[in-house]
């Protein structure tokens, strides 16, 4: 749905120029809920304004939809963006139109009659919840309203692509849930193609299929929801992660001390990671009864990614030293992800 | 006062409205694309055009900084070509435009330079061309603040055209350099600067209420 072929932008100016982006290739699928992650000025917003071309490449071709927009002329380009609906952090509404008149902009500059503009925007109104508002002023509506405005406008002109420039980052987390189950909503009735930029692990937690991490202009990360979830490369993906998932020691396991290998009377402290069905296996059980191990649970945590479950548990083993190193390779023969965070005394 | 003398004042109030109102609209008239132009063809704005900005900027600049009394004179030629004549009612409107226009123009322009840019861009992302951004983002959601603009044009505008009118224009300016100073009248010189006050303040309150019910900012 969007190809990004060796994209380009740098910004020339007198006190030096700057490589907001640096050679980009990307391809987004149709009807997929894409996340571009990245920290302040790391170029999430030149890449995504280069996607509707509010931004013009420096270099590189920009295909949406299978038209090359950065081959396009104003008029035929201003025709195309009538396909890419965009929503901002700061809402960017116009504060002189109601709620309603705000929706049928989009309709309005296409030069679309009245009484079609109204079949259009009630049902949008509808679906975002603001019928009761529809005459509203801006000025009178809350954040979350104000975004919803801002949603149902990017719809209006039934575009495939919805380009979101961290759309919740101006909102409270319990509003910013609302937002995101609207656009996780619209993403399956309509079948919309969603880009969505942040800098907020939880966002691209919620909802992304897929998933980029941008640092310094470069893409350095790319891969489905769960890959990246469970095996991170960058360090920079590993902090993201860390900002939702505690990945650290347990507190009560910081003041002690830890033996990277065995150690006579030591017992090992392993990191259980595990991802969709097999987190409902009876692990602990199985350990305790075939291999005759006590299972000390030091943290659990259950989340889901998406629709699939994803679960982290801190265990201390204790028994034999034969017996533990079996129990060990059996987890690890399991689709689980298994790390020995070291060895610790026996308290026993 | 003698009947005689009211009647004066009515005439005269009714040439200094005359001439204020035709010069207020002939002066939004090319003040307004003016303003715009200047916006738009700012750099970064949406189309920018160094070569024009700086050219117009450079004329609105050399007629605002001409004293008004000064232009009034240099541009006797112009007028006369224009209405036929160089003094009376009709004629003052020719330099009061010329001079209003270009102030016009830049109390437009910093209306405009107001508008948050995420907004052009947001239309500029839902395929709005040049043209419907100007009469459809820009002007509408500037108007409130344009309105107030005006207001300020209108007011130097009718003490401008107390100047025009005592260079022979008519209007209560030249009554009162005639009657109130010339001949001692102090009660016209008086029912002048009174009604040239309320005049004033009538035009600021109506400017004042018109703009506050455009501006959807503030409910
Ligand atoms: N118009 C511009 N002129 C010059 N430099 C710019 C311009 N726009 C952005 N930049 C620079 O490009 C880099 C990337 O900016 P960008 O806005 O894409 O970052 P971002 O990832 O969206 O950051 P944030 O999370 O703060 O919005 C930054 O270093 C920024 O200073
Ligand atoms: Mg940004």
């Amino acid at each position: 749905m969007i190809d990004l072929q060796n994209v380009e932008k740098t910004y020339f100016s007198k006190n030096g120029d700057v490589h907001a982006l640096k050679k980009t290739n990307l391809h987004i699928n149709a009807g997929e809920i894409f996340g571009i992650i990245g920290l302040s000025g790391a170029g999430k917003s030149t890449l995504i304004r280069c996607i509707n071309m509010l931004e013009t490449p420096t270099a590189g071709k920009v295909f949406v939809d299978g038209q090359e927009l950065t081959a396009m002329r104003n008029s035929e380009l201003r025709k195309a963006r009538q396909n890419i609906g965009m929503i901002f952090q700061h809402f960017n509404l116009l504060a002189s139109r109601t709620v309603y008149d705000n929706i049928a902009f989009p309709l309005e500059i296409q030069g679309i009659d009245k009484a079609v503009i109204k079949q259009k925007v009630e049902p949008l109104l509808e679906l975002v919840g603001l019928t009761d508002r529809r005459d509203h002023y801006p000025s009178q509506l809350s954040g979350g309203q104000k975004q919803r405005v801002g949603i149902a406008r990017a719809l209006a002109s039934n575009p495939k692509i919805l380009l979101c420039d961290e759309a919740t980052s101006a909102l409270d987390p319990q509003t910013t849930k609302s937002i995101l189950e609207l656009l996780r909503d619209i993403n399956k009735r309509l079948n919309l193609t969603i880009v969505m930029i942040t800098h907020q692990m939880q966002v691209v937690k919620d909802i992304c299929d897929r998933v980029a991490v941008i640092e310094h202009g470069s893409i350095i990360e790319e891969g489905s929801l769960l890959d990246l979830f469970t095996n991170p490369q960058t360090a920079t993906t590993k902090e993201f992660i860390s900002t939702i998932n505690n990945v650290e020691l347990p507190a009560i396991l910081k003041n002690t001390k830890i033996f990277p290998d065995y150690q006579p009377n030591t017992t090992p402290i392993i990191r259980i990671s595990f991802i969709g069905n097999s987190a409902g296996d009876p692990l602990i059980s199985t350990l305790i009864k075939n291999y005759s191990v006590d299972v000390n649970i030091i943290y659990g945590n259950i989340d889901s990614i998406k629709d699939t479950p994803y679960g982290t548990m801190v265990v201390e083993l204790s028994g034999t030293k034969d017996n533990m190193e079996t129990a060990i390779s059996y987890l690890q023969e399991r689709n689980l992800k298994i790390e020995v965070l070291g060895y610790v005394a026996r308290n026993d | 006062m003698s009947p005689e003398m009211i009647n004066l004042l009515l005439k005269s109030f009714g040439e200094t409205c005359y001439m204020v109102a035709a010069s207020t609209l002939l002066a939004v008239l090319v003040g307004l694309p003016l303003g715009v132009i200047l916006t738009v063809t700012r750099r970064g704005h949406i189309l920018p055009n160094a070569a024009i900005n700086s050219i117009l900027g450079a004329i609105v600049n050399a007629t605002r900084s001409t004293p008004f009394i000064i232009l009034m004179v240099a541009i006797i030629p112009v007028t006369r070509l224009i209405v036929g004549s160089s003094i009376g009612t009709t004629a003052a409107i020719v330099p009061l435009t010329i001079s209003a226009a270009p102030f016009v123009a830049r109390i437009i322009e910093s209306s405009l330079l107001e508008i948050d840019p995420g907004v052009i861009e947001a239309s500029q992302s839902m395929g709005a061309s040049p043209m419907q951004i100007i009469t459809k983002v820009l002007l509408p959601e500037a108007m409130h603040s344009i309105v107030l603009g005006v207001t300020l044009a209108i007011i130097s505008l009718i003490g401008y055209s107390a100047m025009a009118g005592a260079l022979g224009g008519g209007g209560l300016g030249d009554l009162a350099i005639r009657y109130g100073y010339q001949r001692f009248r102090m009660d016209i010189m008086i029912a002048t600067v009174v009604i040239l006050i309320a005049q004033v303040q009538i035009v600021q309150s109506l400017g004042n209420y018109i703009s506050a019910k455009l501006n959807k900012t503030k409910l």
